[in-house]
C-alpha cells in the first residue's frame, strides 16, 4: 500500500511559499539579531564562560514571545505553527545565534505538547517554557534522531552530549518508566567542548536524581519520537539559513576580492560552484517549508517530509559553509572572521537528530524501496 | 467577458454547437479557435479573449470532460511555445491572422532554424546569410539540431544581415517557408540510433521581406523572446511524486529482489531524495508563478533535472545487471516527438546525455545564474564591438 501513494501522487499539496505574516516575523528577528548578535559579538559569546546570552534569549524568547510560538493560546503561548517556528530558525541560522530555540522551544516544549496537557505538571511546565523565563533540554544525545532513539532503564547514568543541557532550567529525561522532568540544579551538568561553538553540549549524569514523572512508557516514547521529528524537520530550515548566509557571504566577498586583475568572482570556476551551490539552497528552501508545512498541518506525509529535509539541507548547509571557506580563501580559514562558525554549525547540525543515513534508511521504509 | 463563469458557458455553448462525437476534429479545433477559446490570453480574433492566462485551466477542464479533441500540443510544441509568442509580439496584423490558427490547430508544424554548426552556445555568431533582393531576402547557410524539421510547413528563422556589425546588432529573423526548393533537410543520426533532430541546407532560399519578422538588424532582440518563451515552458509543469525518471527505477526496485545490492541501494535512496526535492523546488516555483510572484527558480529547475536525469539513468542501466547489456533497437528511427521516460532504460541514459545540452548547455546556464541572479561580474569578452566578418572562426 505504501508503495501504491508513493507510485500513484496522491500526495497532499503542501503550501511551499511564505505568508505576509511569516516575511514580517522574520523582517523582526533579523532586525534584533542584526541589532544583539553580529558576527564578533557571537565569536565573543562562543569564547566566553556562559556560551549562550541571556539578554538574547530573554528579548527573543520572552519580550518577542518566540519561546511559545508552538503553544497553544489556552497554555499561554502564541498559537503559531512549525510554518512560523522554520522561519524564526532560518534566521538563527543565517546569525548562528547562540540561543536555546531549537532546543526548548521546539524539541523539549514539543515533548510536553505530546503528553497529557490535564496533567497539572505538565500544563504548568508548557506555560513556563512558553514565557520564556525557563528553558527545558530533553535528555538524549543531539546525534540522536526520530527512528533511533533508545531509552535508558531508569533514572540513572550519564547522557553525554546532550544540546543546551548547561544552560536549561529543567531536563526532560526520557526513560523506560516514563518521563521524568528533572530540576537541573541536581542533576551533575559537565559542560563538554563542542565542535559547534554555538551551541553548548553536556554530559548529563542523573544517578540518586528525583524527578517528577509526567507520564507513563508508551506515552514517553511516542512524544519523544514526536519532538525529534520535529526538531530534525525544523533543524532544515536553521540549515537553510545557515547556507543561505554562506552563498551570501561568498558572493558578496567574491564579487569584491580582486586577483590577476580581475574580482575572482568573475572567474567562471568560481561563479559556476556558487550558481550550483544557488541550485541547492533554492532546493534546500523547497524541502525545508516541505517539512515545515506537513510538521503544520500534521500532514499524513510528515514523517516523509521531515525525513526528505534532512537528508537533503543536511548536505547543502555543510556544502555551502566548505564552499565558503575555500571561496574566501586565507581569511576563510582564520579566527576573526565568521565562517569557521558556519562550518561548526553546519558540520554538527549534520550529524543531529539522525544523520542522513538515518533519514534515507527511514524512507527506505516509507516508500517500499527495501533493504537488499 | 473574462470571468471563469463566463468562459464556462462559452465552451458549453462551443460544444453544444460542434458536438465532439459528431465534428471532425479539425473543424472543432477551428471553431474552438475563432471562439476565443484557444488560448484564451491571446488577443480577441487571433484564438484569444484578452483573459487571464490562468483562466484557461477552466476551458480545458469542460473540454476534457466533454471529450473533446485537444490539438497535440507535444506535436506542435515548438509552434506554440516559440513561434506564436514571438508572432504575436513582433508580427503585422497580417502575419498574426496568416500564421497563428493553422498553427494552433496543428495543420502547420513549426521548427526553429537558429543552431548550426558553428554557432550553439554562442548562438549570435551565427553565419547563415540573408541579402536583400528586391521584394525578397536570399538566403545560404547551414542549421542544425532542428526537431521536426522534416514535418514543418514554416520555420523561425535567423540570419545575418549585416556582416560588418558586431555579431549582435547584424541579424534579422524571418518566417521561411519550408517548402522552399532551396530548403534540404537531412535527417541527423544520434547516439541513440535514431534521428530526432536534422540537419537543414539552405541554398538560395527566397524569403519575402513580407515574412520578417521585427525590423532588420533586430533579429537579436526578436530572437530573445523565442529564447525566453521557450525556458517560460520548461518550468512550472506539476509532476507527481516519482514523476521522472525515478520512476522506472523505483519500480524495477521493488519488483525485482534479485537486483538488489547494498551500494545501488544507498545510490537509488540518495537519488530517490533529489528528485523528491526537485519536484517540490518545480512545486514550488509553480506556486510562486500562481501567487503572481515569480522566482529566478526557473532558471535552474533545467540544470537540476538535467543532471538528476543523467544519474538517474545511469544507475538504472547499472541496476539492471545483465539486461543493462542489452538494448531495445538501434534501427533508425524518425519518432514525432521524444519519449523520454516510455523505452528502455539504454536509452534513456543515451538520451538524456543531451538534456545538459539542449536548450542551453549546462556550463552557459551556470554563467546565466552567477551573473543574472547572483550579480556576479561578467567574464572579459573580446566580440562585443568586432564586426562579424572580423571574429576568429
Amino acid at each position: 500500500m505504501k508503495a501504491q501513494t508513493a507510485q500513484t501522487g496522491t500526495e497532499t499539496t503542501p503550501d511551499l511559499l511564505y505568508s505576509e505574516a511569516e516575511d514580517d516575523l522574520r523582517a523582526a528577528v533579523r532586525a534584533l539579531l542584526a541589532d544583539r548578535a553580529d558576527a564578533p559579538t557571537v565569536l565573543a559569546r562562543a569564547e566566553s564562560d556562559t556560551p549562550y546570552d541571556p539578554e538574547l534569549w530573554r528579548a527573543l524568547g520572552a519580550r518577542m514571545d518566540l519561546a511559545g510560538l508552538l503553544v497553544p493560546e489556552k497554555l499561554g503561548g502564541q498559537g503559531a505553527s512549525h510554518r512560523e517556528a522554520a522561519v524564526v530558525l532560518e534566521e538563527i541560522g543565517r546569525a548562528v545565534a547562540p540561543v536555546p530555540f531549537l532546543t526548548s522551544a521546539v524539541i523539549a516544549t514539543e515533548t510536553l505538547l505530546a503528553l497529557d496537557a490535564e496533567v497539572a505538571e505538565v500544563a504548568s511546565l508548557v506555560r513556563e517554557l512558553a514565557s520564556g523565563h525557563r528553558t527545558a533540554a530533553l535528555v538524549v544525545p543531539f546525534s540522536v534522531g526520530p527512528h533511533t532513539v533508545r531509552l535508558p532503564e531508569t533514572l540513572a547514568g550519564t547522557v553525554s552530549a546532550v544540546a543546551d543541557a548547561a544552560t536549561a532550567d529543567v531536563l526532560l529525561v526520557p526513560t523506560a518508566e516514563g518521563l521524568y522532568a528533572v530540576d537541573a540544579a541536581e542533576a551533575a551538568v559537565v559542560p563538554l567542548t563542542p565542535l559547534d561553538l554555538t551551541r553548548p553540549l553536556a554530559a548529563v549524569t542523573l544517578d540518586g536524581v528525583s524527578g517528577t514523572l509526567l507520564a507513563g512508557p508508551d506515552a514517553t516514547l511516542v512524544a519523544v519520537r514526536r519532538a525529534l521529528l520535529a526538531g530534525a524537520g525544523l533543524l532544515a530550515s536553521e540549515q537553510l539559513g545557515v547556507a543561505e548566509w554562506c552563498l551570501t557571504e561568498t558572493v558578496t566577498y567574491t564579487r569584491e576580492r580582486k586577483q590577476f586583475n580581475r574580482p575572482v568572482g568573475s572567474f567562471q570556476a568560481l561563479k559556476h560552484r556558487m550558481a550550483q551551490l544557488w541550485l541547492e539552497v533554492v532546493s534546500a528552501r523547497a524541502a525545508a517549508r516541505n517539512a515545515a508545512d506537513a510538521l503544520a498541518t500534521d500532514s499524513p506525509e510528515v514523517a516523509l517530509a521531515v525525513a526528505v529535509a534532512q537528508a537533503y539541507c543536511a548536505r547543502v548547509a555543510v556544502h555551502a559553509a566548505e564552499e565558503c571557506v575555500q571561496l574566501h580563501g586565507g581569511i576563510g580559514m582564520t579566527w576573526e572572521h565568521p565562517a569557521h562558525l558556519y562550518l561548526k554549525r553546519a558540520k554538527s547540525a549534520q550529524i543531529a537528530l539522525g544523520s542522513a543515513g538515518e533519514h534515507r534508511a527511514a524512507i527506505a521504509e516509507l516508500v517500499d524501496l527495501p533493504t537488499p | 467577458m473574462t470571468d471563469a463563469a463566463a468562459l464556462r458557458s462559452r465552451t458549453r455553448a462551443l460544444l453544444a454547437a460542434h458536438p465532439p462525437a459528431t465534428t471532425e476534429p479539425l473543424d472543432f479545433l477551428k471553431a474552438r479557435f475563432d471562439a476565443g477559446l484557444a488560448w484564451v490570453h491571446y488577443p480577441t480574433g487571433l484564438g484569444g479573449l484578452d483573459a487571464p492566462r490562468s483562466l484557461q485551466t477552466v476551458v480545458d477542464a469542460e473540454l476534457a470532460a466533454a471529450g473533446a479533441p485537444d490539438n497535440d500540443p507535444r506535436r506542435i510544441g515548438i509552434g506554440l511555445g516559440m513561434a506564436a509568442p514571438t508572432v504575436l509580439t513582433y508580427g503585422t496584423e497580417e502575419q498574426k491572422r496568416r500564421f497563428l490558427r493553422p498553427l494552433w490547430v496543428g495543420e502547420e508544424v513549426w521548427c526553429q532554424l537558429f543552431s548550426e554548426p558553428g554557432a550553439g552556445s554562442d548562438l549570435a555568431a551565427l553565419g547563415t546569410r540573408a541579402v536583400r533582393d528586391g521584394d525578397d531576402w536570399v538566403v545560404d547557410g547551414q542549421k542544425v539540431w532542428t526537431s521536426s524539421a522534416h514535418l514543418a510547413r514554416w520555420a523561425i528563422l535567423i540570419a545575418r544581415t549585416d556582416p560588418g556589425l558586431p555579431k549582435h546588432r547584424g541579424i534579422s529573423y524571418f518566417i521561411c517557408d519550408m517548402t522552399d526548393p532551396g530548403v534540404e533537410v537531412r535527417p541527423l543520426r544520434q547516439i541513440t540510433g535514431e534521428a530526432e533532430f536534422n540537419e537543414v541546407f539552405l541554398s538560395g532560399v527566397r524569403i519575402p521581406d513580407a515574412h520578417r519578422l521585427g525590423e532588420v538588424g533586430e533579429g537579436w532582440k526578436v530572437a530573445q523572446t523565442t529564447l525566453m518563451n521557450e525556458r517560460v515552458s520548461i518550468g512550472g509543469m506539476r509532476i507527481p511524486r516519482e514523476g521522472g525518471m525515478i520512476g522506472p527505477v523505483a519500480r524495477a526496485w521493488r519488483e525485482r529482489p534479485e537486483l538488489r545490492t547494498h551500494d545501488l541501494h544507498q545510490r537509488l535512496l540518495t537519488l530517490w531524495v533529489e528528485a523528491e526535492v526537485a519536484r517540490l523546488t518545480g512545486e514550488r516555483l509553480r506556486q510562486q508563478l500562481v501567487a503572481g510572484q515569480p522566482g529566478p527558480e526557473g532558471s535552474g529547475m533545467k540544470l537540476a533535472f538535467a543532471r538528476l536525469n543523467q544519474e538517474i539513468s545511469g544507475l538504472e542501466v547499472e541496476l539492471l545487471g545483465q539486461d543493462g547489456l542489452l538494448y531495445s533497437d538501434w534501427t533508425m528511427r524518425r519518432p514525432e516527438l521524444v519519449d523520454f521516460t516510455g523505452r528502455d532504460a539504454g536509452y534513456r541514459y543515451l538520451r538524456s546525455k543531451g538534456n545538459s545540452i539542449e536548450g542551453g548547455t549546462s556550463e552557459v546556464l551556470l554563467n546565466i545564474v552567477a551573473e543574472r541572479v547572483l550579480g556576479l561580474p561578467a567574464e572579459p569578452r573580446n566580440d562585443k564591438d568586432v564586426a562579424w566578418k572580423d571574429l576568429a572562426r
